[in-house]
C-alpha cells in the first residue's frame, strides 16, 4: 500500500510538467493549429528565468571591512549582495532564498513577450502550411533558442535551489496513517500544477475571452464570419501557452537543474502525452500527463523492473503506440481531429 | 548510358567526378598557409561526407517522395552499426558481410517500425517514429546492454571470437578492418609542392557505395514506382480509387530508406568499428531531416548536398576561433575589429549550431527548395538578366 | 440482372437515418442518373457502392459478386471508377503522369514495385495514356502542372484517368458541380460522346436537371433516403409525386 501510494506521489511531479507542457501544445495546436516543436525550449527558458532572478538577486558588491582581518592582517574584504544591502541582511537573505518563486513574477511577463513575438514574428506565417513545414521551422527555433541559452549560461547544469523552508521531506503518510516522506518542494510541485491548469480551465470556461477561444477551436471559420477578431485572441493564448510552458519550467528548476536540453527531453515525451491524450483535448492532455507521469513511476520500482526490466525506459512510448494503433484519436480527442 | 537519359547521367557523372576527386576538391589550401584550415580533405571528414550522403539520399526517398516525415532515422542508422560492429566481433574483419548484415537488419528493423507507424500519417505518423526512435534508445542504454554494451557503446576486444578471422593479430592488437585484405585505414598521401593530398581506401569505398546509392535512387525516382510515390504524396484519396493500394508503397519507402539508413550506420562501423546508442537519438534523426532539407527534399542532389553542407560547416565552422577572426579583422581599426568579432563570435566555433539553427529556420521560411532551389533561382536570374542584355542590346542593333 | 444490384440497403448515422431501404438496379451499357433534393441520401449511397462506407443493412452487387467489406482500391480493380464532386486529381503531377498512374494501375495491379524501369522505357503505358490524352483534347497540356489547370480541364483529367482503367461502370458525383454553363455543356458533350463510342456502363449523381435529361437513360429519384420512383426521363418529368419531392408540399 505504501510502495503504492509512492509510486503514485513520484509520478505526480513529473506528471504535472509533462500536463502543463502538453497543455500547452494543445492550446496552440487547438487554437492555432500549429505543431509547436519549439514549445520544450519554452519550457527551458523558463527554467532559465529563474536561474536568472537568482543570479540577479545574488549580484553583490565588495566592501573592506576594517573590523575584519584575514590572515595576512589585511582588511578583509566582504562580499554584499545589493539586495542584502538594501532590505537589510535578514530580509535580503529571505529573498535571495525564495528566488524562484519570485521568478514567476519576472518569468510572466517575459514568457508573455517571447510568446507574443514567436506567434507574431514567425508562427503567424505558417497557419495556412502543411504540419511537416510546421514542425520543420519549429524544429529549427527549438535548436536556435537552445543554442542562444547554452551561449549565455553555458552547457552544463546549473543548480538552482529551492527555498530552504520548502527544501525539506514532509511525512505525506501521516494524511493515511502511515509514514511516507518525500520532498516538500514535490508537493509543491504538484498543487503548484494543479492551480495552473484550473486557473486555465476557469479562464476558458467562464471568461468571455475563453469563450470566444473554445468556439475558435471548434470552428474557427464561423467565428471569423461573426467579426470576430480571432488572430489577436490567438496571440494572445500563444503567449498564455508560453507562459505556462515557461512557469512549468521555473519551478521545476528546484527538482532538476536546468541545461540548454533539457527542452528537447521534455518536449518528445510531451508530445506524446498530447497524442496520447489526444490531439486538442485540454482534459485529454492533463490526464494522460498525470497518467504517463504515475505509469513511469511505477514502470521504475524494483518489483516490475525485475519481471519486464527496462520496462521503465520505454513504458510511456509503449503506451502511447498502443493507444495510437487502437483508438487513433487518443483517449479523449474529438471525432475528426488529425485523423488520416 | 545505365537506362538513364542525358540530364541524369550527366548529374551522375558530376557526382562521379566529384566525390572520386574529392581529396584534391577539398583541399584547395597549401598545408601550410593561413587558410589550410578550411580544408576537408581529411579521409574521415570524407568518409562522413559520403556516409552521411548516403543517409539522406535515403531519407529523401521517403520524405522527398512520400512526404511521410520520419522522426526516427537514426535509429536504422544506429541498428546498423551495430549490426556491423557485431559482425566483426563474430565473423571476420572483412566489411563486406558487415555491411551486408547491417543493411539487411535494419530493413527487417524498418519493415516492423513501418509497418505499425504507417497506419497513420501526417504528425501522427511522425510522432510514431520519433516514439519507436526514442524506445530503441532507451533500450540500447539500458536493457539491451548485452547487446550494445549501453553507454560505453559497442567495441572490439581482443577475446571475440572472429571465426573467420583472428582475435588478435601477431603482435597482440586487435585487427582492423578491411576489404579482402585492403585495410580500411591505409591511407596514400601524395605531396605536390606545397599541397598534400591524402587518399584513403575507406574513403574510396564510400565513396564507390555513394555512387552505387545515387544511381539506384535516381533509378527509383525515374521508374513508375518512384512517379507512385510522389502521387502518395499529391493525393491518397484518388490513389485509393485509382485501383492502387498506398500502404505497400509507403511501407516500401520506408523500408527502403531505412536500408539506406542501414547502409550508412555499416559504412560507419566499417571505418571506425564501434557503434554507440547516442546515434540513435532523435536529435540525430533531426540532423538527417535537417541535411535534406536544407539541400532540397525531393531533389536527386539536394540531400547529397545538405549532408556535404552541414558536415563541412560542422567540422570547419567549429574550428573557427576568435584568434582567427582577429587574424581576418586585422585591417580594421582596433576598436571595429573587436566588435565584429564579437557579434560573429557567437556564430562561430561551439556556436556553429545556432548558425545552422537560423539557416534552417530561413530555408523552411523563404527558400523551401533548398540550397538546390537556391541555385535554380540565382540560375535563372543570371540568365534573366542575360538575356534582357541580348534583348537590350538586340533592339540597340537596329536603331544603330 | 443489372450490372449493379442495391438491395435493401440501409445506412444510420447516429439518429439519422440517411437511407431507408434503398433498391435499384442498373443496367449494363445504360446511363442511370441518381437524383433528389438535398439531403436526399445520394452521396450516401454512392460512397457505400465504393467501400468508404459499409452500409448497416442489405447487399450490393457487382457483376455478381459483392462489394461490401471490400476497400475502395479493391473495388476499383473490381471495374468501378468514380469521379468526385470536386476533381481528384494529383495535382502536384504533370498532366502526362496523372494519365499515367490509371494506365499502370490497370497494368500492374494495386501494388508493384516496378522500381527498376524508367517511365519512358514503359513504352505500352505511354502510348495509352498519350492516346487517351489525345481523346481527351488535352495532348498540348501534356508538361503542364494539373493544378493549375481550369476546373473544367481538371474534369475533363479525372474523367479521362477514369476512363484510361477501361472500367465497366462510371459512378459520377455532380460531375457539373460549381461549373460555368460552357463548362458545364463541354462536360455533357464528353459524356455524350463516351457513353455513344464505349462499352461503358454510367451511374451519375446530378442535382442539376438539364444535364440529367440530356444523359440519362434511366432516372431514379431519391427522397429521404429511400427511392420514390425509378423510370424513364419522360415519364419522370411529368411526375407529381417527384414535383412534390423537389419543391415541397406546397407545389
Amino acid at each position: 500500500m505504501d510502495a503504492i501510494l509512492l509510486q503514485i506521489l513520484n509520478g505526480l511531479d513529473k506528471g504535472s510538467a509533462y500536463a502543463l507542457i502538453a497543455l500547452g501544445l494543445t492550446l496552440i495546436f487547438g487554437t492555432l493549429g500549429v505543431v509547436n516543436f519549439a514549445h520544450g525550449a519554452l519550457f527551458m527558458i523558463g527554467a532559465f528565468c529563474a536561474v536568472t532572478v537568482q543570479r540577479i538577486l545574488n549580484l553583490s558588491y565588495e566592501v573592506v571591512d576594517e573590523t575584519q582581518k584575514d590572515f595576512l592582517g589585511n582588511p578583509l574584504k566582504v562580499k554584499t549582495s545589493y539586495v542584502e544591502s538594501w532590505f537589510g541582511p535578514e530580509m535580503g537573505g529571505a529573498i535571495i532564498d525564495w528566488a524562484v518563486p519570485i521568478a514567476i513574477l519576472f518569468a510572466i511577463p517575459i514568457m508573455i513577450l517571447i510568446g507574443f513575438v514567436m506567434e507574431r514574428g514567425l508562427i503567424k506565417h505558417f497557419y495556412k502550411r502543411e504540419h511537416a513545414d510546421q514542425i520543420l521551422v519549429t524544429f529549427g527555433l527549438a535548436i536556435v533558442l537552445q543554442e542562444v541559452i547554452k551561449y549565455f549560461y553555458g552547457a552544463n547544469p546549473i543548480q538552482t535551489a529551492s527555498p530552504e523552508a520548502l527544501s525539506g521531506v514532509a511525512n505525506v503518510g501521516a494524511l493515511f496513517g502511515t509514514e511516507i516522506f518525500y520532498p516538500v518542494w514535490r508537493i509543491v510541485y504538484f498543487f503548484f500544477s494543479v492551480v495552473i491548469i484550473g486557473g486555465i480551465f476557469s479562464f476558458l470556461q467562464f471568461t468571455t475571452f475563453g469563450m470566444v477561444v473554445r468556439a475558435g477551436m471548434a470552428d474557427r471559420e464561423t467565428v471569423g464570419l461573426l467579426g470576430i477578431n480571432i488572430d489577436r485572441r490567438f496571440t494572445i493564448m500563444f503567449g498564455i501557452a508560453a507562459a505556462v510552458a515557461g512557469l512549468a519550467g521555473v519551478m521545476y528548476t528546484p527538482i532538476n537543474s536546468p541545461n540548454y536540453h533539457m527542452g528537447m527531453d521534455f518536449l518528445v515525451l510531451s508530445f506524446v502525452v498530447v497524442v496520447v491524450g489526444g490531439m486538442g483535448s485540454l482534459p485529454g492532455a492533463v490526464l494522460a500527463g498525470f497518467m504517463l507521469g504515475i505509469l513511469e513511476a511505477f514502470a521504475s520500482m524494483n518489483e516490475i523492473k525485475s519481471i519486464l526490466p527496462g520496462i521503465d525506459q520505454i513504458i510511456i512510448y509503449v503506451v502511447a503506440i498502443i493507444i495510437l494503433l487502437t483508438r487513433p484519436r487518443g483517449l479523449m480527442g474529438r471525432k475528426g481531429v488529425m485523423e488520416e | 548510358m545505365f537506362g538513364l537519359d542525358n540530364k541524369d547521367t550527366r548529374l551522375l557523372l558530376v557526382v562521379a567526378v566529384l566525390t572520386l576527386c574529392a581529396p584534391f576538391i577539398l583541399n584547395p589550401f597549401p598545408t601550410d598557409s593561413a587558410m589550410a584550415q578550411f580544408n576537408a580533405g581529411y579521409p574521415d571528414l570524407m568518409q562522413r561526407f559520403v556516409i552521411f550522403g548516403i543517409f539522406a539520399i535515403g531519407f529523401n526517398i521517403l520524405f522527398g517522395l512520400t512526404g511521410y516525415l520520419s522522426f526516427g532515422h537514426a535509429a536504422f542508422l544506429g541498428v546498423g552499426s551495430y549490426s556491423a560492429v557485431w559482425m566483426f566481433k563474430l565473423l571476420s574483419m572483412n566489411v563486406v558481410p558487415a555491411i551486408l548484415l547491417s543493411v539487411v537488419i535494419s530493413g527487417l528493423f524498418a519493415l516492423l517500425i513501418g509497418f505499425v507507424s504507417l497506419r497513420r500519417s501526417g504528425i501522427y505518423f511522425s510522432i510514431l517514429t520519433l516514439a519507436f526512435a526514442q524506445m530503441s534508445f532507451n533500450l540500447a542504454y539500458s536493457v539491451l546492454t548485452p547487446i550494445t554494451n549501453g553507454e560505453t557503446g559497442l567495441q572490439l576486444t581482443l577475446d571475440d571470437p572472429r571465426v573467420l578471422g583472428v582475435s588478435a593479430t601477431a603482435d597482440g592488437s586487435i585487427p582492423v578492418t578491411n576489404l579482402f585484405g585492403m585495410e580500411m585505414r591505409s591511407t596514400f598521401e601524395m605531396a605536390l609542392g606545397p599541397w598534400a593530398f591524402q587518399f584513403n581506401a575507406g574513403y574510396y569505398l564510400c565513396a564507390l557505395i555513394l555512387l552505387a546509392a545515387f544511381y539506384l535512387s535516381i533509378r527509383i525516382f525515374r521508374s513508375p514506382f518512384g512517379m507512385m510515390l510522389r502521387a502518395v504524396k499529391s493525393n491518397q484519396q484518388r490513389m485509393n480509387y485509382t485501383g492502387l493500394n498506398t500502404k505497400p508503397y509507403t511501407l516500401a519507402a520506408f523500408v527502403i530508406s531505412g536500408m539506406y539508413a542501414g547502409l550508412a550506420g555499416g559504412l560507419m562501423a566499417s571505418m571506425d568499428p564501434l557503434a554507440g546508442a547516442e546515434r540513435m537519438q532523435w536529435t540525430a534523426s533531426g540532423e538527417v531531416v535537417l541535411m535534406t532539407i536544407l539541400g532540397g527534399a525531393g531533389t536527386l542532389i539536394g540531400p547529397v548536398l545538405g549532408a556535404g553542407f552541414i558536415k563541412y560547416f560542422e567540422n570547419i565552422f567549429s574550428k573557427i576561433n576568435d584568434h582567427v577572426l582577429h587574424s581576418w579583422f586585422s585591417f580594421m581599426p582596433d576598436g571595429l575589429e573587436d566588435f565584429v568579432v564579437f557579434i560573429i563570435h557567437p556564430f562561430i566555433g561551439k556556436g556553429w549550431h545556432l548558425t545552422l539553427g537560423i539557416l534552417f529556420m530561413l530555408v523552411v521560411v523563404f527558400l523551401p527548395g533548398g540550397l538546390v532551389e537556391g541555385g535554380q533561382r540565382i540560375a535563372k536570374w543570371v540568365k534573366g538578366r542575360k538575356n534582357k542584355d541580348d534583348s537590350a542590346s538586340a533592339t540597340k542593333t537596329p536603331a544603330e | 440482372m443489372g450490372i449493379l444490384e442495391v438491395k435493401n440497403v440501409g445506412k444510420r448515422f447516429g439518429g439519422l437515418q440517411a437511407l431507408g431501404d434503398v433498391n435499384l438496379s442498373v443496367k449494363e451499357n445504360t446511363v442511370h442518373a441518381i437524383i433528389g433534393p438535398n439531403g436526399a441520401g445520394k452521396s450516401t449511397l454512392l460512397n457505400c457502392l465504393v467501400g468508404k462506407l459499409i452500409p448497416d443493412t442489405g447487399s450490393v452487387m457487382f457483376d455478381g459478386q459483392s462489394v461490401l467489406g471490400r476497400k475502395p482500391y479493391e473495388i476499383n480493380q473490381m471495374g468501378i471508377s468514380r469521379v468526385f464532386q470536386t476533381p481528384e486529381i494529383f495535382g502536384d503531377l504533370s498532366v502526362l503522369e496523372n494519365m499515367l498512374i490509371p494506365c499502370f494501375a490497370k497494368r500492374d495491379g494495386a501494388f508493384s514495385l516496378n522500381a527498376i524501369t524508367s517511365v519512358p522505357s514503359e513504352k505500352d503505358v505511354l502510348e495509352k495514356a498519350e492516346a487517351m490524352l489525345e481523346e481527351m483534347n488535352m495532348a498540348d497540356k501534356r508538361h503542364m502542372h494539373a493544378a493549375s489547370m481550369s476546373r473544367g480541364d481538371k474534369r475533363r483529367l479525372e474523367i479521362g484517368m477514369c476512363l484510361s482503367q477501361e472500367p465497366r461502370l462510371l459512378l459520377l458525383d455532380e460531375p457539373t458541380a460549381g461549373m460555368a454553363r460552357a463548362d458545364t455543356n463541354n462536360t455533357i458533350d464528353l459524356l455524350k460522346e463516351i457513353k455513344e463510342q464505349r462499352d461503358i456502363t454510367i451511374a451519375i449523381i446530378e442535382h442539376d436537371m438539364h444535364v440529367v435529361f440530356s444523359l440519362a437513360d434511366r432516372i431514379t429519384v431519391l427522397a429521404q433516403g429511400t427511392p420514390l420512383v425509378e423510370d424513364d426521363p419522360q415519364n419522370i418529368r411529368g411526375n407529381p409525386k417527384v414535383r412534390e419531392a423537389y419543391l415541397g408540399e406546397s407545389a
